[in-house]
């Protein structure tokens, strides 16, 4: 058909000219479509790297190397006398000796002391805990595993060759850790410590539960308060408010807020909150309001959405049949529209969840050791967590952060599939 | 009693004013069958009661927490004032805190020697005037909450409008909500206001938005090094400026080309796996970023470096820029994305039509079409490239070079006001107030970038709708 047209055309100019630009048209159609995919692919390829690039380097984390020591608990050598306490004993010169007899040939001053570093410097105190929670021990030679010192651990877990120096691990130390693992006192576990210790500046004993604590009693007054005030603010603006320059100018305003660096909330939260009101520094409950303040636009928009899509024929028939404006609201446009507004509220959090900069301005950024118990507390949050470990020198803590973000990230990832699964609901109603 | 168990009293005793409300009530018409008598529902007195208990009390504990510090100080200012002799007066701030620190020691029953006659008389005047504080604020709030609930529950009668009051008072409250947002941007605009007008007294403002100088450090000492405390703000704007650019140089090409190649190119599956990749991309927290930009990027950037022999900085501004850049993709590609999908189909087909190819139609009719909502995607783009913060304090530097150099060390607006305000810090000192004019400035520059977004993206939506 189209051959038959052709053919009963005269064959212009105009067509002789366009037919001879067409192979280059094409070719430029190629080209640019080339482009479009190439920049998809590269897209791709960010996304694949940032995460093999994190997960690689924070898979060494969850694992620890452990050395066994044998340990003479015998009175004489912890200087004990019938009635002592177990809690101050002479553990540090113990762990010596223990050292020392497991190198017998190391004999120099100085040899001793880098000997010494091969353990980590909580090992004192694991013999201790062992003794306390076994006091039947006392007098005997005990097996103790402990943790070795996180170069060590560093050095076991990059090596190729034992024995052969590695960054910050020379050739004495190379052939002591051989010697070690050649004798099979040395062991690779499951570092559940990561998971129920808090931080520490030796990377071998630093954990994420006091930030994870932070996190969640953070995270949870951001939502107890960011939710109904949301939620409220919406339900007026899309059900009550009369059209007028009041309604607008607060309109106006949830859209700037929501693109207002999060960076001025901490000043916000700095000069307001804590100098002002004279609410603790570095505790959740600050950081909860300045998260609120920011994540507020984000659930106000969503939900106003989602309330607008609840459609007008349910509020008259609530009207209808003798319901009051706040009953038809409350009675049958929130329920309605709640899988939105929790959609919603869900992305909000999980915007909070990730955010840094505003904690760094209300004092979060301290090193905290202990587990925060309230609100109050001073207290850190795991994107801090992970901003202060990855500033610290020592190698041991680069492990350590990407594991930290890859705990992040698993939160991240649990929170935003929740929320595409209630969308997806919501969406097939 | 502390506030939070305070509040937590009242809550308790607004439930029980619930139960009690609808007590009340259904005793007013007389037995549960004749609650229908009644103009409202039972637990609508019952609501309407608890609102009456909670709200005012809670009122109150608000107000007497905001001013009670306040008393508390000038009481004991004068306290002090009458116990010591008139020449401390310039210290009296000093002093004051020594007290507090003392009865705080006292009530821990920490040791105290070292504290004279004096200072011990007003540690314990203070801590007389925190308890008769506490125990005036405890009896307040109960008789406050107590009384209104009494008064409420005489009120309940067979014609009392438990309805139409509740919703009055539910309107209100949801009217008081909508406005912390107001409340929010108002607090913002004060806070950065105040503190920056404080800083412009001391630091005159054609020094801070033209000196090419900064170096905060405030001198202690007059022949100390490096602490000049100059405040010219010239260097971190051209810093921000440039990592900004590196960033928008990386993302306005790839994000536009994606947003090209989904909308019009791809099919339904590349679709549906291309967007949840772009929102991994969004979702992933800046902090994370930064790691990423400062122990990956900057140190390939500078060993590649090494193998062309040329120096760049270790926190080189290319490495923090290219991964704002990768940052803000996403960004880009969504909003310009639905710019284009917003241009009318008839548009596109007229032009296919026409015999011109798909990247004919594309770069001569639908770009053309959506031009003011991808520009007002690139905006919002560079507001948020201006306000980020953590892949910046991360993998950018701290000494503000003036440079427009990529592969030199730079410093930005964010960076400083972090550095300025990390830790502990006395608060009026220039330093800590110029982190607040830097504020400022951010906030200005990125409302007006977000405003004028708004604006365009408006406008062009005028022409088709």
């Amino acid at each position: 058909m189209t051959k038959a047209v052709n053919e009963s055309l005269p064959t212009s100019a105009v067509t002789e000219k366009i037919k001879l630009g067409l192979k280059k048209r094409h070719r430029s159609e190629m080209m640019f479509k080339t482009t479009g995919l190439a920049a998809v692919l590269l897209g791709f390829m960010l996304v694949f790297v940032l995460l093999f690039d994190i997960t690689s380097k924070a898979l060494p984390a969850f694992h620890q190397h452990w050395v066994q020591l044998e340990v003479d608990y015998s009175a004489s050598n912890l200087r004990y006398s019938e009635g002592d306490s177990l809690e101050n004993l002479r553990y540090r010169s113990t762990l010596r000796k223990a050292i020392a007899n497991q190198f017998p040939d190391v004999k120099s001053r100085r040899d001793k002391r880098q000997l010494n570093g091969l353990y980590s410097s909580n090992a004192e105190f694991a013999i201790k805990d062992f003794l306390i929670a076994n006091p039947q021990a006392l007098n005997t030679v005990q097996n103790v595993w402990v943790r070795v010192d996180d170069d060590v651990d560093i050095y076991l877990k990059e090596t190729t060759s034992l024995g052969e120096p590695l960054i910050r691990i020379d050739e004495k130390e190379a052939q002591w850790i051989k010697s070690l693992v050649e004798a099979g006192q040395i062991d690779k576990r499951f570092n559940i410590q990561f998971f129920t210790s808090s931080d520490s500046r030796e990377p071998e004993l630093a954990g994420v539960r006091g930030a994870l604590t932070g996190t969640m009693l953070t995270m949870l007054v951001t939502l107890v308060l960011s939710f109904p005030l949301g939620v409220a603010a919406a339900l007026y603006l899309e059900e009550f408010a009369p059209k007028n320059k009041w309604t607008d100018m607060i309109e106006v305003n949830i859209n700037n807020l929501a693109a207002v660096p999060s960076i001025i909330f901490g000043l916000l939260g700095l000069a307001v909150i804590i100098n002002l009101f004279g609410l603790p520094r570095s505790a959740p409950l600050v950081g909860g309001i300045v998260l609120t303040l920011m994540t507020l636009p984000t659930i106000i928009i969503a939900s106003r959405a989602s309330i607008k899509a609840v459609p007008p024929s349910i509020r008259e028939a609530a009207t209808g049949l003798g319901a009051s404006k706040i009953q038809t609201t409350f009675s049958h446009v929130l329920p309605m529209a709640m899988p939105g507004i929790l959609t919603g509220t869900i992305i909000g959090m999980a915007q909070a969840l990730g955010e840094t900069a505003p904690l760094l301005m209300i004092g979060m950024v301290a090193f905290i050791v202990d587990v925060p118990a309230s609100i109050t507390d001073a207290s850190t949050v795991m994107p801090v967590q992970i901003f202060l470990w990855a500033d610290s020198p020592e190698r041991g803590f680069l492990a350590k952060t990407s594991a930290a973000i890859l705990v992040l990230l698993g939160f991240l990832f649990l929170m935003n599939a929740s929320a595409a699964y209630l969308r997806r609901r919501f969406e097939s109603k | 009693m502390t506030t939070a168990n305070l509040v937590f009293i009242v809550m308790l005793i607004a439930l029980a004013s619930y139960w009690l409300g609808i007590q009340r009530s259904i005793k007013v018409a007389g037995g549960k069958q004749q609650v229908k008598d009644l103009v409202s529902l039972p637990s609508q007195y019952g609501l309407l009661t608890a609102f009456w208990c909670g709200i005012p009390a809670i009122l109150f504990l608000l107000l007497w927490s905001a001013i009670e510090s306040s008393v508390i100080d000038s009481l004991l200012i004068d306290k002090v004032v009458l116990s010591a002799d008139g020449q401390i007066q310039q210290n009296m701030g000093l002093i004051v805190n020594n007290v507090k620190l003392l009865a705080e020691k006292i009530t821990l029953s920490e040791d105290i020697s070292s504290a004279t006659d004096i200072q011990l008389q007003n540690a314990q005047f203070f801590i007389a005037l925190n308890e008769k504080a506490t125990w005036l604020k405890t009896l307040l709030t109960l008789v406050i909450a107590v009384g209104c609930v009494s008064t409420i529950l005489a009120k309940i009668k067979h014609s009392f409008h438990a309805r139409n009051n509740l919703e009055r008072i539910v309107s209100g409250l949801l009217f008081t909500c909508s406005g912390i947002a107001l409340l929010t941007t108002i607090g913002i605009v004060m806070s950065v206001l105040f503190e920056s007008i404080s800083f412009f007294s001391q630091v005159p403002i054609t020094e801070f938005l033209f000196g090419t100088q900064w170096s905060p450090q405030i001198a202690m000492r007059a022949d100390q090094v490096g602490g000049s405390g100059a405040f010219g703000a010239i260097p971190l704007f051209v810093g921000t400026i440039l990592i900004s650019t590196i960033a928008m140089c990386l993302a306005i090409p790839v994000g536009l080309m994606i947003a090209i190649y989904l909308s019009q190119y791809a099919t339904k599956r590349i679709r549906s796996i291309a967007k949840p990749m772009l929102e991994v991309l969004a979702g992933v927290p800046t902090v994370v970023y930064g790691f990423f930009a400062a122990l990956t990027v900057a140190p390939l950037i500078r060993d590649f470096g090494l193998l062309i022999d040329l120096p760049i900085a270790a926190e080189s501004a290319l490495a923090a820029g290219l991964v704002m850049g990768i940052m803000i993709i996403p960004f880009v590609s969504s909003l310009s994305e639905d710019a284009m999908t917003a241009v009318p189909v008839a548009l596109k087909e007229g032009s296919l039509g026409m015999g011109a190819t798909h990247s004919e139609t594309i770069k001569k009719v639908i770009l053309p079409a959506a031009i003011p909502g991808i520009v007002g995607a690139i905006l919002l783009a560079v507001s948020r490239a201006i306000g980020e913060t953590m892949i910046v304090v991360m993998a950018a530097g701290l000494a503000a070079n003036l440079t427009f150099n990529p592969i030199e060390s730079v410093t930005t607006v964010t960076v400083q006001i972090v550095s300025l305000l990390k830790g502990d810090q006395e608060f009026d000192s220039a330093k800590t107030l110029a982190a607040f004019a830097l504020g400022l400035m951010l906030f200005i520059t990125t409302l007006a970038l977000n405003i004028a977004a708004l604006k365009i993206v408006r406008k062009y939506r005028e022409q088709y709708d």
